[in-house]
């Protein structure tokens, strides 16, 4: 079953619906909660980045019976440096970003460690993707 | 999974009940559906919060309660009242007058509800001290209770596993009165509820009829003492031995904000069932909602005092029982008293089971399966016009579609489907006409001039 909702850059206050709708989904389908929590955790993550970084994006999301893949595409600025942006507390977020309580430079390290398969592909000042897929049947990570 | 089963106190009368379709677009949980022109409410989703019976127009949803005469099988029979049976009265009527209006009607004692809430208290900061996982949330409020088990099973071990005021006050003083000498089978204590959810909590748990024998509802016992208050002369002064009198804090403890003042670090008191459902909707998915540590959820809007089966304002109770907690004596009596063994009796009883999950299922089977049906209801939403309007039955299309692929509804029940199988031959007229009476029930589309708005009303 696929799912796709739209980003919208700088607009905070809609962000956390893909991650709600999902969230509503998975609950339906009797997913251990813990599960739930962390791709829950993880898609607001992803979105909060879109929204904070990019000028637009996509959130799909692909529900089969044993996993979720979720993929993430926006039009942006791009990462130059990815493990850079994957390192705790690095973060190159605007202070008006900042100020909002987004930020922290917790983003792509928070999603890393709450899903089993995480790939970024990033081309500067064109965009990023980020795909991440979480699998039901296996224990935290 | 361990089910637990359900007692509910909110019935539907039928013969009152028009289909009218307010109780189940209200309620929350999405647990009432219109059959033969009459209101069916799914027991395994439904929380007892008493939205339908708020937004009833026929007064068809009632709350069942004890017959009043069963207090008179006791030798002992006492009221445990709640806080919000006194801000039912104005100023003007004394809290001596109220309970001894109480104690006319047949009680023998008079005992408050909130006179263990510090103890209770001082169990839930233990409790909260020992939590791994915050915030904690306050098991105060049975429909709250309900609700987490339904809608956040995920939250259930963040609830605190203590006692409400009634049960705990209930087996204090059915101990203290014990201590006295009175046989347990003379004592009858019976509670004056404000709400649904704590009637089904108090039949639904173990212990019930150990400690309270019944429940009177709170409009009836507000008739009842009102009737003799406004039947006294001028100049009568009442005699009769009041309880203990409470704190401040006792006194607030079920209005809002009356525990999460009392809690350390970061605490939040939302009322109002739909506000808590937004919360926790928006804790479980944002990071929005950080670092707190308690959390007070109530069902009703003001706390108990917005409960059903409150007569007055709730604004106007709420502002009474804060006027009538000021300058109060800061030292609980619970401590105070010299009934040692049934305070150390609570002690020892004050907590409660874990809480079990009870998630509300829309399909059965494997994910594959569940899948599969939720496909269908994104294909049948295809063809549903989206505006909600109920008049299949269901509380909104999407309902309409789940309920059409669990086969409790067919696609034909919506009105505007019906139009378009018409229009391509796929439905007669006659056939259409059916179908309707079966949701709405038979003479529900002739003409009525009796019923509500129409020019005979009341006639």
């Amino acid at each position: 079953m696929l799912f796709k909702f739209e980003l919208e850059g700088g607009n905070f206050s809609k962000v956390g619906y893909a991650s709600s709708q999902i969230k509503k989904v998975l609950k339906q389908l009797a997913i251990d909660p813990r599960i739930i929590k962390r791709v829950v955790v993880a898609l607001y993550e992803a979105e909060v980045n879109v929204v904070a970084h990019a000028w637009r994006g996509t959130v799909v999301a692909k529900l089969d019976a044993d996993k979720i893949s979720l993929e993430l595409k926006d039009e942006g600025p791009g990462i130059p440096d990815i493990p850079l942006a994957m390192s705790e507390g690095y973060s190159t977020a605007s202070e008006a970003v900042r100020e909002m309580g987004f930020g922290a430079g917790m983003g792509l390290p928070n999603m890393k460690k709450n899903v089993d398969e995480l790939t970024i592909e990033s081309q500067v000042d064109v965009g990023t993707t980020v795909r991440m897929v979480t699998w039901f049947n296996k224990k935290g990570a | 999974m361990e089910k637990a089963d359900f007692y509910h106190a909110l019935k539907i009368e039928n013969d009152r009940c028009i289909g009218c379709t307010h109780c189940m677009k209200e309620c929350p949980t999405g647990a009432i559906r219109i059959q033969d022109g009459k209101a069916l409410i799914h027991k395994d989703w439904c929380v007892d919060c008493g939205e339908c019976l708020k937004s009833c127009p026929t007064e068809a949803i009632y709350v069942e309660q004890d017959d009043f005469q069963r207090i008179f099988d006791y030798k002992c029979r006492v009221a445990l009242m709640p806080t919000v049976f006194i801000g039912q009265f104005s100023k003007y009527t004394t809290e001596k007058e109220i309970i001894s209006a109480v104690m006319e009607l047949g009680f023998t004692h008079v005992f408050q509800v909130e006179f263990t809430a510090d103890m209770i208290h001082k169990e839930m900061v233990r409790q909260m001290e020992n939590a791994e996982e915050k915030p904690v949330i306050s098991s105060f409020c049975p429909a709250i209770v309900r609700l987490i088990q339904v809608r956040f099973p995920a939250l259930v071990d963040n609830l605190l596993l203590v006692k409400a005021p009634v049960n705990a006050s209930a087996t204090y003083y059915h101990k203290v009165l014990e201590g006295e000498g009175i046989p347990s089978e003379e004592i009858g204590i019976f509670y004056v509820t404000p709400c649904a959810a704590k009637i089904a909590a108090l039949k639904g748990a173990e212990g019930y009829s150990s400690t309270i024998k019944g429940v009177i509802n709170m409009d009836t016992l507000y008739n009842k003492a009102y009737h003799i208050l406004k039947n006294r002369s001028g100049g009568y002064e009442p005699e009769c031995e009041l309880p203990p009198p409470l704190t401040k804090k006792e006194m607030r403890w079920s209005q809002t904000g009356g525990e999460a003042k009392h809690f350390s670090g970061r605490c939040l008191a939302i009322d109002e069932i739909h506000n808590v459902i937004d919360f926790l909707e928006r804790m479980e998915t944002t990071s929005e909602v950080r670092n707190v540590d308690f959390l007070e959820l109530r069902a009703c809007d003001r706390s108990c005092a917005g409960g059903v089966l409150a007569v007055a304002n709730r604004f106007l109770t709420a502002e009474r029982i804060m006027k009538r907690s000021m300058n109060r004596d800061k030292v609980p009596m619970i401590y105070a008293a010299d009934n040692f063994e049934a305070l150390s009796y609570l002690k020892q009883h004050i907590t409660i089971r874990p809480v079990q999950p009870n998630p509300k299922r829309l399909y059965d089977g494997t994910i594959d399966e569940m899948l599969k049906k939720m496909e269908q209801v994104r294909k049948l939403m295809c063809y549903l016009p989206g505006i909600d309007c109920g008049a299949c039955g269901s509380p909104n299309c999407q309902s309409l579609a789940e309920d059409i692929v669990r086969h409790e509804a067919q696609f034909s029940d919506c009105v505007f489907m019906q139009r378009n199988m018409e229009k391509h031959g796929k439905l007669d007229q006659e056939h259409a006409f059916r179908i309707v009476e079966r949701t709405w029930g038979k003479d529900r589309l002739n003409k009525d001039c009796y019923k509500k708005g129409a020019k005979y009303e009341g006639l």
